[in-house]
């Protein structure tokens, strides 16, 4: 299949492993992405929290550009799927806004229907690529390694999507699958906070707390994950939450897509796990047979 | 009595808080349903930052409910939903919580309800309307750099020890990036702020015996009762 790549801001540079990974095992998989030439920032959430018509025709944008393309967009970031997915809700339910966001549009010469569909790579890769595929590529056994698998918000909800609201279960099918132990993690769809790292500082490190206690209490040697923001406020605050709470935090973060990637045998380089802050532990590494320290 | 019939006269100032609160929950697909709220508690209950809260999701729908959006307009809590959307998947009357907390905020921002915390949250949205305007794409380096720059200059000097790592991992853009359409973007966005203040304008247009919850469309209340 042919997907409508729209990676999203943060995939550009400060996320970049989930942008390489996913990248890397489309590409072992057989399935083509084609970016979506000179698309432009989906608006997020707290643009759309604020400033309807603008948010609906900026992201709407992004929309009409694939719909050109007469393919399915494919979009990593749970933010952006969830704004492009509630951009599709809005239009395909209140005729004025749909007008309005084409009167917008129109000054671009671009119109657009409101057919697009929007997919999550954890969706194709389950449900369109298939696990049984998947498993047939598989290079390396995961080993037992033991992970959390996080959800996070914005894929299961609002709407009923492709995995269930309270306990989704396609990331644990996954790994379970390529040889890894799932933990009990009940945190699996609890909120990390998102921008309320920015502007609620106290209350986001809160809950990263409490995420990352839960995974270390239970076993955990690490976090997967499939949002740009759940990965950076569990990656990029441990420090100050060992310093606030008396913890001593110090788990990995791998979006699913780098685990399922070593599992496939890709080069963890390729997979931009150089990247993280919090240095792979000796298991890990010894998937990837190299330390990125 | 009817829930419709409860507030009959309300002050000038609720009476228009009201009703643009209700233009905004009419753009919301479902929005009516905040009529069937039954006031059971489940959202406060799956709110994970409810515990930090001047006033629960369940009260909010009571306080719009008794005429006092002035309170709400005031709180913290419509600052500090984080669009989680747990208690909008849990509402056993179906009502769409978080986006009914969206349009308390945009109400707040229009009506210019920002004190404290609220003031920040404008000042974050309000910047990333702009790098959207200037760029096209979210510059992250240019909106936390500016944010700080805004609300607090030690928060700022404190972020560069991150800073540092994640430019060691090569993970930061130093300069933001233009996209190629940056002017066709911008001309849907003019376009899109017209609109927007096309519809305030209407908006404005209030009856001052506005009560309750009418207008938000009888015909879908009477879907609803025939469920």
């Amino acid at each position: 299949m042919k997907y409508a790549y729209y990676p999203g801001c943060s995939l550009e540079k400060t996320q970049r492993g989930y942008d390489e990974s996913v990248r890397e095992i489309f590409k072992i998989l057989d399935q083509e992405l084609v970016e979506i030439d000179d698309w432009n920032c989906c608006g997020a959430t707290i643009y759309m929290s604020v400033k309807e018509t603008v948010s609906l025709a900026v992201s709407s944008r992004n929309l009409a550009l694939a719909e050109k393309m007469n393919m399915e967009i494919l979009a990593p970031c749970s933010s952006c799927y969830t704004v492009l997915s509630k951009t599709n809700r809005i239009l395909n339910s209140i005729p004025e806004m749909h007008k309005d966001v084409n009167e917008a549009l129109s000054e671009a010469g671009l119109s657009y229907s409101g057919k697009t569909k929007i997919r999550h790579p954890l969706d194709v890769l389950m449900n369109d690529v298939g696990i049984e595929t998947i498993i047939s590529k598989i290079k390396k056994n995961l080993n037992g390694l033991k992970i959390a698998p996080y959800y996070g918000c914005q894929i299961v909800r609002p709407e009923k999507g492709f995995d269930d609201f309270e306990n989704p279960i396609l990331l644990d099918q996954m790994f379970k699958k390529c040889g890894a132990e799932i933990i009990y993690y009940p945190m699996k769809v609890r909120c990390c906070g998102g921008m309320l790292m920015t502007t609620f500082e106290e209350t986001a490190l809160k809950l990263n707390k409490e995420l990352l206690s839960c995974a270390v209490e239970n076993g955990a040697e690490a976090i997967v994950t499939t949002c740009p923001l759940c990965h950076f406020n569990l990656e990029a605050y441990q420090g100050k939450i060992n310093e606030l709470y008396n913890t001593n935090c110090n788990i990995p973060i791998l979006y699913f897509t780098q685990l399922l990637g070593i599992a496939l045998g890709i080069d963890g380089k390729k997979l931009g796990i150089d990247g993280s802050f919090i240095p792979m532990t000796q298991k890990i590494s010894s998937l990837m047979e190299v330390q990125y320290a | 009595m009817k829930v419709d019939e409860i507030p009959e006269k309300l002050a000038k100032k609720e009476s228009e808080l009201r009703y643009a609160f209700l233009e905004q929950v009419k753009a919301i697909p479902g929005g009516e349903k905040i009529k069937a709220c039954i006031q059971c508690g489940t959202c406060t209950g799956s709110c994970p930052v409810s515990y930090t809260m001047d006033i629960s999701p369940r009260e909010l729908i009571a306080l719009f409910r008794a005429g006092d959006m002035a309170t709400i307009m005031n709180s913290r809590t419509i600052w500090i939903c984080a669009s989680c959307y747990s208690c909008q998947t849990r509402c056993p009357s179906g009502i769409k919580i978080t986006d009914i907390v969206y349009a308390l905020k945009r109400t707040a921002m229009e009506k210019n309800y920002l004190s404290g915390k609220a003031k920040h949250v404008q000042i974050l949205a309000n910047l990333f309307i702009q790098n959207l305007m200037s760029y096209g794409r979210l510059h992250e380096g240019t909106l936390i750099r500016k944010f700080y720059t805004k609300t607090s200059i030690g928060k700022l000097f404190k972020m560069i020890p991150l800073g540092r790592i994640m430019y060691k991992k090569n993970r930061v853009a130093i300069l933001p990036k233009k996209i190629k359409a940056y002017e066709s973007l911008s001309n849907i966005i003019k376009k899109a702020q017209e609109i927007e203040l096309r519809i305030a304008k209407e908006r404005l247009e209030y009856s001052p015996e506005f009560v309750g919850y009418k207008g938000l469309g009888e015909m879908q209340l009477e879907s609803r009762k025939g469920e």
